[in-house]
């Protein structure tokens, strides 16, 4: 047996299971503390302690055998294969629109082990579609994995790669791009598509889910199942982002991908459009478009600018912020900074010094605000005045996370630092809005 | 019947709903709410795929078929964890320590170590679709008159959403209940008879309230009975909201699997085999064309269609009854609600009927060439649902030749059960990952032991002392499932305590039989009647009355039952005249009689102010009046 057929076992208790030629699910006998057990033996988890040993019981339910010197473990069988029949597979259905789906992680269709709960990803389009049938009633999907990595480890190299996939895609003539990616950085994987992939002619989406797959509830289907519709039928050409639009499982809805951010949580209606509405819902399998204003699809060409410099960062301003956190980031040698100040775009005036010293020393420092709803206004206070005096560029009401994304491909896609401030005011994807509109409610 | 021979086994799971600070994995409060909803939402349920590849078929259909819930919800009760919103806070300990003090009253040995599972339930009543459970000890029993009774083990749960009602593909839940805690008490099925289930079931009730944790109230505790005789099945009977209940539904899911296996017996005898039910169907519309059956007019209307199928040699076993009310074709007629979605079906045993006549009858006899030994079913419906619902009463008709299919059923408020779904494989049983293990310390069993509450005997002896009730009153009010509610009546001084008890347990019972649905009464409005009595604005003699007119208007108060019903007391002035009014009308009596008149106008009196006044109030009056008179 191998060091991970005792999965989150320790100790002695692991020294103990070894002996005896135990793996998770062989049947074992326990007896401890005057009462005997039998079931097949059950991972722990990481956190778990050292002193219990797991059973899954006939009637399905596990529980926790204290282990001590006087416990006595008998291997007594051996554990069950489980025999995996797939259901039969739709048939494809090649005529109708083809869309491609790629996987960077997390877990958007996937199968449940039952007897350890372990979740299995789906790794081919067969999976994908004999987990979500449906699918294969409005276009026939393709399924790649490009990475499998917590959404907390992407970063730009990932945002690159993407980039560069959708690029085969299109010259494979697909109808429609479905990128599924974790959620908690789905929003910067968002803009980032959104400023490096030029001239688009087909829908690009972003999917995920708030709800793990293996449970009844998920909206991982719900929300696969609406973003490969628009991914097929759509008329729009641009980098979106689709999940529940509610707590509902009535719609899906589109956010464009330089303005949406994640506001909440565990809510599966956690993604919001900042300071614009939706682009887009899906209702009963059809496409509604909320707006007029938008790219069509197209013949292209698309153009990939897929660089971006990793020596930026975004500064959260607070009160009791440090002046040699900047200087830190100009002593290392980075290219850019995005403020996140405070109200209409503030910072404290005793940071005047450093943001001073960073321009000089050629880094580009831009001014978004911390209240993410509204956008700024550096003339109306003398603070905000001034500090656009020492060179802080005013970014609008564009997100603070938009800002950076936007910031690293335009100081990799720009020959110098005054090209890439032309580039940070141009709105190069839907990253500004003229108008700011009413909303009654924040998200 | 003679239980014995039929070898009859019972076993029963005690869920009881526990009146714990907050709910099972969040911190809002278990109660429900009667107010207006605040805000609804809707979802659907996919089952998910095992590594097996196993779905469960119903369960898949179900979802295909588009089937929502809508969930209703306010602020008060719930919060986004019951929305399935938000991860599960970790297992409440107040409730668990409710489930291992009751292990520890019941010898029930605790795990070491808790671990809570995910069951797979996707008829909607979890928002997660699944539901939240766990076991906290394995093993101990019950005692009742002195024999033991095994339990298998002591489990702790949330409990679901309430459904209120379904519209059509939408069913709708209430979410104030998912999450409140239910300990589940499991027997070994060492029962042999009605009564002794309705014994058992009284006796774990007891002990659970014993805790002092319980929630009380109707739908509070639930039982599941698992009924099987020798040759029948191994049937799971869900949600008998009363313990009077038991012993009923034992007696008529006997009734039923013995009827059962006669028509099985019947059928073989007749010959009837698997290759006779050969299912086609037949589209029969046409013979209904001037059909005053409404049911039929109506979905061709909507461009159904009347299916029909032949049942060889099933004349007179359709029809037949298995316990009071239920045929073989109610039991079809369940697996075509289930399987078709339709409303139900009609037979030729129980035709002409429903406005459908005998010549109606005759021709789709004649278009089936059905001869006088075999049955003919038919549906109307959309033609897809009704397909659906006479191939699963063909599949019913097969499970007939055979013996009693396993299921599960649910109870009827008669004691009788119906059909809901066929039994689940292998429990669909997996780890909740977002709650974390819970190891049960010796030191906090050791903190348990030290602080057991009152044993149900105990109580009894201190009852009669405190209360200054008899024995079998006393007795009465233990077993009772208000024993809670009368101390707590008793201490607060609402009046005479043998008033009070026989309220709460003779008088209850003996309305519930009157056919008074009793059930609606809850403490509040009890507690109203009581305090009636209590400051005198009624009489004692009332409270029958007033708790019959409370039980059919549920929302209402004492003082509004009072005012309806006028049951107020007289003022002593207007009894005073009514008094001496009658004595003056019978003064030629009075004359002759004297004081000897005083038992028939005594007895005139109170025939017209019983339950208006006190009868000592009478004497008196009367009494005076008498002497007094000019």
């Amino acid at each position: 047996m191998g060091e991970d057929s005792l999965q989150g076992y320790r100790g002695r208790l692991k020294v103990a299971l070894r002996a005896i030629g135990a793996g998770i699910g062989d049947q074992i006998k326990v007896e401890s503390g005057g009462a005997v057990y039998e079931g097949s033996l059950m991972p722990r988890l990481e956190s778990d302690d050292e002193h219990h040993v797991v059973l899954k019981l006939r009637n399905g339910y596990n529980l926790g055998i204290n282990f001590d010197a006087s416990t006595q473990i008998e291997r007594v069988g051996e554990a069950e294969k489980p025999d995996f029949r797939p259901p039969p597979l739709p048939t494809m259905n090649e005529r109708l629109p083809r869309v491609s789906i790629v996987s960077t992680g997390g877990t958007i269709a996937s199968r449940v082990d039952y007897t350890t709960g372990g979740v299995h990803a789906a790794i081919s389009s067969k999976d994908l579609l004999s987990i979500v049938p449906e699918l294969s009633d409005f276009a026939a999907v393709d399924a790649d994995i490009l990475y499998s990595v917590f959404s907390e480890d992407i970063d730009s190299r990932h945002w690159t790669g993407m980039a560069r996939m959708v690029e085969e895609k299109v010259d494979d003539g697909v109808k429609g791009v479905v990128i599924t990616h974790g959620t908690d950085t789905l929003g910067y994987s968002a803009a980032a598509l959104s400023f490096a992939l030029r001239d688009l002619p087909i829908p690009v989406i972003l999917v995920g889910s708030q709800r793990s797959s293996d449970r009844p509830s998920s909206d991982a289907a719900t929300n696969l199942v609406g973003v490969v519709t628009a991914a097929a039928t759509a008329p729009f050409a641009e980098v979106v982002l689709g999940m529940h639009e509610t707590t509902s499982d009535t719609s899906i809805v589109f956010h464009r991908g330089t303005k949406v951010r994640k506001c909440h949580t565990s809510a599966r209606y956690a993604f919001q459009s900042v300071n614009t509405d939706p682009l887009a819902r899906v209702v009963e399998g059809r496409v509604e478009m909320l707006e007029d204003d938008y790219r069509r699809r197209n013949e292209g060409p698309l153009e990939v600018m897929d660089g971006f410099e990793e020596k930026t960062a975004l500064l959260k301003f607070h009160p009791g912020f440090q002046p040699k956190v900047v200087d830190w980031f100009v002593d290392d040698g980075y290219k850019g900074l995005i403020l996140e100040g405070t109200g209409l775009g503030h910072v404290s005036t005793g940071l005047y010094a450093v943001i001073e010293r960073a321009v000089e020393e050629g880094l580009y420092v831009g001014m978004t605000s911390q209240c993410i709803w509204g956008r700024i206004d550096m003339d109306v206070y003398t603070t905000g005045r001034e500090l656009q005096q020492l060179g802080v560029e005013p970014l609008g009401d564009i997100l603070p996370e938009t800002a950076y994304v936007k910031l690293m491909w335009a100081l990799a896609n720009s020959e110098d630092l005054e090209a890439a401030k032309a580039l940070m005011r141009e709105n190069i994807a839907g990253e500004y809005s003229d108008r700011t509109l009413y909303t009654g409610r924040f998200g | 019947m003679d239980y014995g021979k039929l070898g009859l086994k019972v076993g029963l799971e005690i869920h009881q709903e526990l009146a714990t600070q907050h709910k099972l994995f969040c911190q809002c409060p278990p109660e429900l709410f009667k107010e207006e909803l605040e805000y609804t939402f809707l979802r659907r349920l996919r089952p998910s795929q095992s590594e097996l590849g196993e779905i469960d078929p119903a369960a898949l259909f179900e979802f295909m078929k588009g089937r929502t819930m809508l969930y209703e919800a306010n602020r008060a009760t719930s919060c986004l964890v019951e929305m399935d919103e938000e991860p599960p806070g970790p297992l409440n300990p107040e409730a668990l320590d409710v489930c291992l003090t009751f292990a520890l009253l019941t010898d029930s040995k605790p795990v070491d170590e808790v671990h809570v599972m995910r069951k797979i339930v996707v008829d909607g009543s979890n928002t997660t679709g699944f539901q939240r459970t766990c076991v906290v000890s394995v093993g101990g029993s019950v005692e009742s008159e002195g024999k033991a009774y095994g339990i298998q083990h002591i489990g702790l749960e949330e409990d679901a959403a309430r459904k209120v009602r379904d519209e059509g593909e939408v069913s709708r839940y209430r979410i104030d209940r998912l999450g409140i805690p239910l300990m589940e008490v499991a027997t070994d099925p060492v029962i042999y008879s009605p009564e002794e289930a309705e014994r058992v079931a009284l006796a774990i009730g007891r002990l659970l309230r014993a805790t002092g944790k319980v929630r009380r109230g109707l739908g509070s505790i639930r039982q599941d009975v698992n009924v099987s005789i020798t040759d029948g099945a191994l049937i799971e009977i869900k949600g008998v909201q009363e313990l009077g209940l038991v012993s009923k539904v034992v007696e008529y899911e006997v009734q039923r699997q013995v009827a059962l296996l006669g028509l099985t017996e019947e059928l073989a005898g007749r010959g009837v085999g698997e290759g006779d039910l050969n299912g086609d169907l037949v589209d029969v519309s046409s013979l209904f064309k001037g059909t005053k059956s409404r049911i039929i007019k109506n979905a061709l209307k909507n461009g159904g269609v009347v299916l029909a199928v032949r049942l060889p040699g099933f004349a007179r076993i359709v029809g037949s009854e298995l316990c009071p009310g239920r045929r073989l074709g109610s039991e079809m007629a369940d697996h075509a609600r289930f399987h078709g979605g339709v409303k139900g079906i009609f037979h030729t045993d129980e035709l002409p009927a429903y406005d459908i006549s005998e010549g109606e009858v005759q021709a789709l006899k004649e278009r089936m060439g059905a001869e006088a030994s075999d049955a003919v079913v038919i549906v109307a419906d959309d033609e897809d649902k009704s397909r659906k619902a006479l191939e699963a009463v063909v599949a019913r008709a097969k499970q007939a030749l055979h013996g009693i299919p396993r299921e599960t059923r649910s109870a009827n408020p008669d004691g009788t059960t119906h059909f809901t779904r066929p039994r689940p494989g292998a429990a669909r049983m997996y780890p909740e990952t977002d709650v974390v293990s819970i190891p049960v310390t010796s030191e906090r069993l050791e903190a348990l032991k030290a602080a057991l509450p009152e044993m149900p005997e105990e109580k009894l002896e201190r009852i009669k002392a405190d209360y200054d009730l008899n024995e079998k009153l006393a007795r009465q009010i233990v077993n009772s499932i208000h024993a809670e509610f009368f101390e707590e009546l008793a201490k607060e001084g609402l009046g005479d305590t043998t008033l009070l008890a026989v309220t709460l347990t003779e008088t209850l019972k003996s309305l519930e039989r009157d056919g008074v649905p009793v059930g609606s009464l809850d403490e509040p409005v009890m507690t109203g009647v009581f305090a009636l009595v209590n400051e005198g604005r009624t009489a004692k003699e009332s409270v029958p009355e007033l708790l019959t007119w409370l039980s059919s208007n549920p929302g209402r108060s004492a003082d509004e039952a009072l005012d309806s019903l006028g049951l107020g007391m007289m003022a002593v002035e207007v009894l005073r005249e009514l008094v001496e009014a009658r004595v003056s009308e019978k003064s030629e009596m009075v004359e002759q009689m004297g004081m000897k008149a005083f038992g028939p106008l005594m007895g005139l009196i109170m025939g017209e102010v019983r339950g208006k006044a006190q009868a000592g109030d009478v004497q008196n009056l009367l009494r005076k009046a008498l002497q007094e008179r000019p």
